[in-house]
């Protein structure tokens, strides 16, 4: 890795992510296809489950996307996930990193079928496409927290099935009010995945030209001048939204998320897709938030580094020795699993200093 | 942590049944393996850039079209072409036991036959890997 320092920075990275069987693998595929057609070189990271029994794996993304098995200008490797819970593997960010250092201008990183709460793909990605598909649930699955927060463009895939007007009309309302929320009550200095969302559409609203892939967004009056910045009653929130519930939806268009429809399958909508992706980025770097970003997830890399080394040293001989002897002391009744846990991380940190 | 053995199930040729190659993958993950299955109706051309790209141990081909004689041996050219010779070919499907000593001398390094017990492709796989 020390060897592709200053080589990257270059590839755009996109987290395609979403349920099992939404389509993810389908949607890459046909996402490798429009972005060849624009002359990228394409880099594809495909993760998929480690058995937690054996550590085997079967890895069957790459088999939707055959249909560029022998260009030159595709690359595609298979990642199990090897234990790791956040719907990537450990070695994925450095993957990307090696890809975008080779000069791929894209690097599509399509994440294990998630579930509410595989998040790590945000720390990764400069873009995160959120694939959803009719049939999954109401809309208080859409407004839990998780994985519906992460995404910067919603994809409603198999869009030919019934129910999927119903799954955009919900995502549009979850992204209504969580920006309605956001307007009000979210201040910048607090570090939350919300604030930097914000700061997001904030950079979004002010930056010139984008949101202009989509013809027919209105400006709407008054409804994205700044409004103060003060915690709003319940009341006053949800009769603000009863009120523009019907205005709202056009008016936002600028400053939410893009809903698209697609089916992987034919590749509808699809360019759409990337027309989204391409004004998401573009969006980034004029409001100068790639870079945010990406520091972010620099971060979260070393500490997620820093945790498998300590977790690491723990499946040592000595390691796994002093985790039996605590282990069975808790169990005993001669220690509580809070005094186990600092004594074992008081000798793994001394080891690690060593 | 252990190097995970990487394997390629593969089905080149027309034939459209991929029942064994789906539980030979099952069987190698369920000893622990990483299984990249490509599904059906492969080229030769199309295995090889996979086996390339994921950084595979071994390419397990299955076949049952009976055209194993011509694209079995343009795999291992290929490969070797591509500077990968060093990844174990083995092969399995309706193959007559005729044409093992050709596949063989064609860099198959082994020919599994229908009934083989799973665990002797495992083993073989083991034993062979790992000598590298």
């Amino acid at each position: 890795m020390r060897a592709l320092r200053g080589r990257g920075g270059r590839a755009h990275l996109i987290g395609v992510t979403g349920p099992p069987g939404s389509g993810k693998s389908t949607l890459c595929d046909k996402l490798i296809a429009a972005l060849r057609k624009r002359g990228a070189r394409v880099g594809v990271l495909a993760v998929d489950p480690s058995s937690p029994f054996t550590g085997g794996a079967i890895l069957g993304d790459r088999l939707r996307m055959q249909s560029h098995a022998t260009d030159e200008g595709v690359f595609i490797r298979s990642l199990a996930s090897r234990g790791r819970l956040g719907g990537l593997s450990r070695a994925t960010q450095a993957a990307a990193r090696a890809l975008d250092a080779a000069g791929y201008d894209f690097v599509l990183i399509e994440t294990v079928g998630v579930g509410q709460s595989e998040v790590d793909i945000v720390k990764i990605a400069d873009t995160v496409v959120l694939v959803s598909v009719p049939g999954l649930g109401d809309d208080i699955q859409v407004i839990k927290a998780g994985v519906m927060e992460i995404g910067d463009v919603f994809v409603v895939n198999k869009a030919d099935r019934d129910g999927a007007d119903r799954v955009v009309r919900e995502l549009r309302s979850m992204l209504e009010m969580a920006a309605t929320l956001r307007r009000n009550a979210v201040p910048a200095s607090v570090d939350t995945l919300a604030g930097r969302t914000s700061a997001l559409s904030a950079g979004k609203s002010g930056a010139a030209g984008f949101g202009a892939a989509k013809p027919g967004a209105v400006s709407g009056p008054g409804m994205t001048a700044p409004r103060p910045a003060r915690e709003w009653s319940a009341e006053e929130l949800a009769h603000h939204l009863t009120e523009n519930a019907n205005s709202v939806t056009v008016a936002n268009d600028a400053e939410l998320p893009p809903i698209l429809k697609t089916v992987a399958e034919t590749g509808e909508g699809v360019e759409e897709l990337v027309e989204a992706v391409l004004a998401h980025r573009a969006g980034l770097a004029a409001a100068g938030l790639l870079e945010a970003r990406r520091l972010e997830g620099i971060r979260a890399e070393m500490r997620s580094l820093i945790a498998f080394r300590l977790l690491d040293a723990l499946e040592g001989g000595e390691g796994r020795a002093r985790e039996d002897a605590l282990a069975k002391a808790v169990l005993a009744g001669e220690e509580d699993v809070y005094g186990a846990a600092e004594a074992l991380f008081a000798a793994l940190s001394k080891g690690g200093r060593t | 942590m252990d190097r995970k053995i990487r394997v390629l199930v593969a089905k080149p040729g027309l034939d459209g049944h991929d029942r064994g190659a789906k539980v030979i993958a099952r069987a190698l993950r369920d000893d622990g393996m990483e299984v990249i299955y490509t599904g059906l109706r492969q080229t030769p051309e199309q295995i090889v850039q996979a086996a390339i790209q994921e950084d595979v141990d071994v390419v397990a081909l299955s076949i049952l079209s009976g055209a194993h004689n011509h694209l079995f041996p343009r795999v291992t050219e290929l490969l070797k072409e591509k500077g990968a010779e060093d990844v174990l070919v083995i092969g399995g499907g309706v193959i007559p036991e005729a044409d093992y000593g050709f596949l063989m001398s064609k860099g198959i390094a082994a020919v599994f036959g229908p009934g083989t017990p799973t665990k002797a492709t495992i083993d073989f796989i083991r034993e062979h890997v790992r000598q590298k």
